[in-house]
């Protein structure tokens, strides 16, 4: 109970700050979207960090190390830190001088302009959009998971917040927070929220250290010596491809609306020096113990279905009640921080995207814009509430992200790139990349496999029991890109236990699934070759999860394809839209002499 | 040459993530710290330094002089203050 009451004190200092915003600010889409453009340095990084970090950052990253080891560290977290800073410094500085300088407040009016195109603008706002959606349902599921968690008491039959209320709460205290206060009163949170979650790793770590007899010098000794947690403390079941194919992902960072946005609100471009050298530490402070601390929670607590909830567990187990709450308070910061500027940001977009494009602006005037943006704040909120409701049961808080947001976006980077930097560059070459990702996209959404657990999957240890449950299909997040099924289910009997959603599922991988329990021996995974030329198979899936592969090469001992090998579907969609956006521009007849001007000579940007 | 020494160092950064040489290690630094996570605590901080080098020496100062353009702020003074 006491941590409940300390995370509504500070969701209730969270709505309060965005009254007070509401109080300060003014009826104009400029203040209300982009603070009037005034934000300094510190604040610009407090917030543009608390943008960038999701539900996924702690709740996501522990659950993926509790399963796959400290790899995930090297896969996500050091890739962010040399790739997100780099394309702030290039990408976000040259979109901040151009706001300035023309009046842009989101991606798509620069678009419109560059390739003097509105079709353009129209179809990127519609793909953008189209990939929001899935990065804000993941927070409000991550708000909701959290408060499910840390209103479970000890000895309870349930929780006192259910997820569907936690999910509830999350979502109204963020769209009280977006709807009065806009973008000042998102950031004034931000600063609260960014400083409360940096702390919280570290507190995390000292809590939870101290809890265990022999600190984590015994722990880390122990999932060594045994032979089913070893491979957690190396990447020995992490593809050399899947790990290079990661460090496209974070080029998706500058292209997310609410990223580029942010980027639009800084008082002068100076502000993003500091930000781009604090960037990768900050990002070290919060991953690193996250996913230290899902790793001993492998071994601490082994055997959870829902593995994004051991940093929730340990915090339960090992802090007292009052730092439990706060601790919680920590990870619904990070949670919210994302999921307002989300909300903003699409309600940024639809606004001046559509609503002003196509002369609402003029037919009902300023204020109304300011109208029209609040309103769709809660119309996109209810949605994405419905919808986190519905995912709950199918899709892991990971798989959505990543298939839908990040390699769209990332994909998208190329576009960006050539209309900052390459004059040549035509509305032609922007709108084959776009087509392309859209395809591409909805291509792999369809190709991939639906997760399930072959009755071949598990490697090791030999023996696996899969059970059929209608009731129970949340827990794909458990299964990984290298089909290592989670970790420690009934460990002690060298057992593994999985569950997968139905017969559907569970034949999605062409292997029959006996309709009772089962005990069989699990040889190797076979790999499920999509498309094949020759001895070249250029498509694939991972088994398991179901993940499309491209171009899988990796050969083991013996010689055999590794069925998890292959690259992300990140690496074709970056390069075939950036390879497109040349041969198209190439083709094509070049922007206007008015246009380069416009962008490329006096004064440069 | 500048340019290209900065262009070289951003790149060999790059390179330096995919540490295939600690794939395996099981090796513990202080005992509980495996060093494939070592390095790349390393290498978030060398990703530090490599920005505040590209901020020292490849700043772009001429979007210091970016002229703001006519904001809605500033032509609606008077109407828009609650």
């Amino acid at each position: 109970m006491i941590p409940v009451i300390v995370v509504f004190i500070y969701l209730a200092i969270i709505a309060g700050i965005g009254f007070l915003a509401f109080r300060k600010g003014k009826a104009n889409t400029e203040d209300f979207f982009l603070a009037s453009r005034t934000i300094g340095p510190m604040v610009f990084f407090l917030s543009l960090f608390a943008t960038n970090m999701t539900a996924f950052a702690i709740l996501g990253s522990s659950g993926l190390a509790y399963r796959r080891g400290i790899g995930i560290y090297g896969l996500m977290a050091s890739s962010s830190g040399f790739m997100i800073p780099l394309t702030i410094f290039f990408i976000g500085t040259r979109l901040w001088a151009l706001g300035k300088r023309f009046g842009h407040q989101t991606q798509v009016q620069f678009f419109r302009d560059r390739w003097e195109c509105d079709f353009i603008g129209t179809l990127i706002f519609a793909l953008s959009a189209a990939m929001l959606v899935p990065y804000m349902i993941i927070s409000i599921m991550g708000g909701g998971t959290v408060l499910q968690e840390i209103s479970t008491a000890k000895d309870a039959a349930g929780p006192l917040i259910p997820y569907w209320l936690g999910c509830g709460i999350v979502a109204v205290v963020v769209t009280v927070n977006v709807f009065f206060g806009g973008m000042r009163g998102t950031v004034w949170v931000n600063i609260f929220q960014t400083i409360l979650f940096l702390c919280f790793g570290f507190v995390a770590m000292v809590v939870i250290g101290r809890a265990f007899p022999g600190g984590f010098g015994e722990i880390i000794s122990k999932i060594a010596a045994d032979p089913k947690t070893s491979f957690l403390l190396t990447r020995e079941r992490m593809p050399q491809t899947e790990f290079w194919s990661y460090t496209l992902i974070p080029l998706s960072s500058i292209m997310f609306p609410h990223m580029a946005i942010m980027c639009f609100s800084a008082r002068k471009v100076s502000a993003f020096k500091r930000t781009v050298i604090i960037y990768p530490i900050a990002i070290l402070l919060i991953w690193l113990p996250c996913i230290f601390l899902g790793v001993i929670g492998a071994s601490a607590i082994p055997g959870l279905k829902d593995s994004d909830g051991i940093l929730l567990r340990l915090l339960n187990d090992n802090a007292p009640a009052w730092l439990a709450g706060i601790l919680g308070a920590g990870i619904i910061s990070a949670v919210m921080g994302s999921d307002a500027h989300q909300v903003l940001a699409m309600s940024t977009m639809f606004t001046k995207d559509i609503y002003v494009h196509y002369g609402g602006h003029e037919k009902y005037g300023e204020k109304a814009a300011v109208h029209f943006a609040r309103g769709f704040i809660l119309i996109v909120t209810v949605i994405a509430y419905l919808i986190a409701l519905y995912l709950k049961s199918k899709q892991g808080i990971f798989e959505i992200a990543i298939r839908f947001a990040f390699s769209g976006f990332a994909a998208m980077a190329p576009v960006m790139v050539a209309a900052l930097f390459w004059k040549r560059s035509t509305k032609w070459g922007a709108l084959a990349s776009t087509l392309f990702v859209a395809a591409t996209l909805t291509g792999f959404a369809l190709l991939q496999g639906k997760p399930a657990l072959p009755p071949n999957a598990p490697a090791k240890p030999a023996v696996a029991v899969a059970k059929l449950d209608a009731t129970n299909t949340a827990k794909l997040s458990a299964a990984d890109a290298t089909n290592q099924p989670p970790i420690g289910v009934k460990a002690d009997s060298g057992d593994i236990t999985i569950k997968t959603s139905d017969a559907t599922n569970a034949s999605a991988t062409s292997a029959p699934v006996p309709a009772k329990p089962v005990v069989a021996a699990a040889p190797k995974p076979k790999l499920d070759i999509i498309w094949q030329v020759g001895d070249h198979v250029i498509l694939s899936r991972a088994p398991i999860t179901g993940d499309v592969r491209f171009w899988n090469c990796q050969k083991d001992a013996e010689g055999k394809l590794n069925p998890a090998g292959g690259y992300m579907t990140v690496v074709p969609m970056v390069f075939g839209s950036a390879l497109l956006m040349i041969i198209f521009s190439l083709l094509t007849r070049p922007p206007s002499r008015e246009t380069i001007d416009k962008y490329f000579n006096a004064p440069r940007n | 040459m500048k340019k290209f020494l900065l262009l070289l160092l951003i790149v060999a950064v790059y390179l330096l993530h995919q540490d295939f040489w600690n794939w395996n290690s099981k090796e513990l630094l202080f005992g509980f710290l495996p060093v494939g996570l070592a390095y790349h605590i390393g290498y978030s901080i060398l990703a530090a330094i490599m920005m505040a080098i590209l901020v020292k020496f490849a700043w772009p100062e001429h979007l210091e002089k970016s002229e703001p353009h006519d904001s809605p702020t500033e032509k609606k003074k008077g109407d828009d203050h609650r």
